[in-house]
């Protein structure tokens, strides 16, 4: 797939967790646009996973260890096949398996049921050792948020991906700079986090969150480090996409009215009709 | 059920434990062992000797050591995922919950030297709010076997259960009460002898001593009837109402607080349906004195002796 349609995909994605929010009054909207286009690449270029074999025992695996963005999960899993398009709209709706936050027993493409933050990487860990076990070649892929990674189980995880030297193992931290009350910078400042990293024994590389080749070529087969996890700091922006959104730390989990759902439409739609798209 | 009388040699249960899980490793090469640095007292020496890769120690960890284990169900693996009780539970209940029981993965969860095992190390290395705990959280199993056989027995039926396990093993050494050929089955509870004035229903490390309780009533011409609830959730509600209707009085033993764990389960059904008098006997809610697990048992009333005393005394509001 192109990197031209691959951006068409992101986009389409966010203009429909836009109207989801919306519609549903409840998201997280500014972690959701931060990690679109990671999802995006993610299911379209990388994951080798098959809608019609959703537990494949040698399919990739991906968690969303930040589950409180599994709208734009939903989207995407809906984009690429595994439930219907129109199952979006029931998100947050009494008794839909589109929870606020993903189950694995309802949502086919779920790997685990995340919410609590500081849960993905351990479960990673431990899927990325079953591969080693059976020298499997499938791959693992953890994506958190910037703020998550204050959980100390994150670091209980990291040590024990290095000792155990997985390889096949890909953190994605979703660096958007931004938490729930305030800046990373501001709460418990973790950043920078590639020395930290690096430090703990993993390979790590920095890329530009919203720049579609970089990730995918940092997910690539042959960006893999032999015998060391990998980490892609990935630095974005929350709210990314839409102007007064990006950035601004009162979109955490704030809901648009139908203004703002205007103006931010339009500008997505603009994007989606500018040169860099459709060329 | 034959029932061997509550005397003769002493085991611990992890013995037990460990040979089931290295004979059924043997057989499945799914089988994984994850630990937190805890090889010599979860007894995987062994299986580390004979298997060194499907040994996964995770370190001191907790939270990461139940994510992995997850992780290795979600992979295609059949982990039994060891660590002193008292961490496994306090320290990562939030990854059991979520990880294990509502992700629904199938993951054997055990819970070593159980109970108030490590005694004199204290109340940090205490095990008694594990069942309060866990049978909180919906979809997992916990099951806190009486003997060697009775834990061997529910190590291979954990094996071969498709989903989430709480397993309860003690190091306090207790006598055989089951004979070889008993089968664990979830949910069920197993009467090890009958009476008609009152029945002591107890698990783990308490059913040898209620068993001697018994006989200590029986000589006094009560008779007690002894149920091992082993499966604390699900619990035998038939079995509990039985009790209560035949017997009408309940006596519960335990090594957890009084406070949400067996004697509560097994209130909640006899309230609902048969409201007898019942008693609970075990951790009275407080951090305890330092003492030995036996020691400690007998202070809070859960020697034979003291046993036989609380049956008598709920013997005397029965109408």
């Amino acid at each position: 797939m192109s990197l031209s349609e691959l951006k068409i995909i992101a986009n389409r994605i966010r203009r429909r967790d836009l109207r989801a929010v919306f519609e549903a009054g409840a998201g997280h909207i500014g972690g959701e646009m931060s990690v679109t286009d990671i999802l995006t690449a993610l299911y379209f270029a990388v994951l080798n996973v098959d809608p019609d074999a959703p537990l494949d025992p040698n399919r990739d695996r991906l968690i969303l260890s930040k589950g409180h963005t599994a709208l734009a999960l939903y989207i995407t899993l809906s984009e690429r096949g595994f439930i219907p398009k129109d199952e979006i709209s029931t998100y947050f709706r009494p008794h839909s398996r589109l929870n606020g936050h993903p189950d694995r027993t309802k949502v086919p493409g779920v790997e685990t049921n995340t919410g609590p933050l500081g849960h993905g990487l351990p479960v990673g860990v431990g899927m990325a050792k079953a591969a080693k076990l059976s020298n499997a070649a499938w791959r693992t892929f953890v994506i958190t948020g910037d703020g998550e990674m204050q959980e100390g189980s994150n670091w209980e995880a990291i040590m024990a991906a290095a000792q155990f030297k997985l390889d096949n193992l890909t953190l994605i931290i979703d660096h958007n700079r931004l938490q729930q009350g305030a800046w990373l910078a501001e709460t418990n400042n973790i950043a920078p986090l590639a020395p930290k990293l690096e430090a703990f024994g993993w390979a790590v590389e920095e890329i530009d969150g919203h720049d579609m080749a970089a990730i995918c070529n940092a997910m690539s087969p042959q960006s893999m480090v032999v015998g060391k996890p990998k980490c892609v700091v990935a630095h974005t922006k929350k709210g990314q996409g839409i102007s007064f959104m990006t950035d601004n730390v009162a979109w955490h989990h704030k809901v648009p009215n139908a203004e703002q759902v205007e103006l931010g439409m339009a500008e997505l739609e603009a994007a989606a009709k500018s040169k860099e798209l459709v060329q | 059920m034959k029932f061997q009388n509550g005397a003769g040699e002493l085991h611990d249960c992890r013995d037990a434990f460990t040979s089931m899980l290295e004979a059924m490793a043997e057989r499945d090469p799914d089988i994984v062992a994850v630990c937190n640095d805890s090889v010599g007292s979860s007894k995987l020496v062994g299986f580390r000797e004979r298997w060194p890769e499907r040994l996964i120690n995770v370190g001191i960890a907790e939270q990461n050591l139940v994510g992995v284990g997850a992780g290795l169900a979600n992979g295609g693996k059949l982990p039994f995922v060891c660590a002193a009780a008292c961490f496994l539970t306090g320290r990562a209940l939030e990854q059991i919950k979520a990880d294990v029981a509502y992700s629904n993965t199938n993951v054997k969860l055990c819970g070593i030297s159980s109970g108030m095992a490590y005694g004199e190390l204290g109340p940090t290395h205490h095990s008694t709010e594990d069942f309060a705990w866990v049978r909180a959280i919906p979809n997992i199993a916990v099951v806190a076997p009486a003997d060697r056989i009775e834990t061997a027995a529910a190590t291979a039926w954990a094996a071969a259960y498709n989903g989430p396990v709480f397993l309860r093993i003690s190091r306090v050494g207790v006598p055989d009460l089951f004979t070889e050929s008993h089968k664990f089955e979830l949910g069920r509870a197993d009467m090890l002898r009958d009476g008609k004035d009152l029945t002591i229903i107890a698990n783990g490390t308490l059913t040898h001593r209620a068993v001697c309780a018994a006989e200590i009533l029986n000589a006094g011409g009560i008779g007690a009837r002894v149920v091992n609830m082993a499966s604390v959730r699900p619990i035998d509600e038939d079995a509990i109402v039985s009790a209560a209707s035949d017997t009408g009085a309940i006596l519960t033993c335990e090594e957890h607080t009084i406070f949400g764990g067996l004697g509560s389960a097994v209130a909640e059904v006899v309230v609902e349906n048969v409201p007898v008098p019942l008693k609970r006997l075990g951790v009275p809610g407080i951090f305890v004195p330092t003492g030995s697990a036996n020691f400690l048992l007998d202070e809070f009333g859960m020697s034979p002796d003291g046993i036989a005393e609380s049956a008598i005394e709920l013997l005397r509001k029965k109408a």
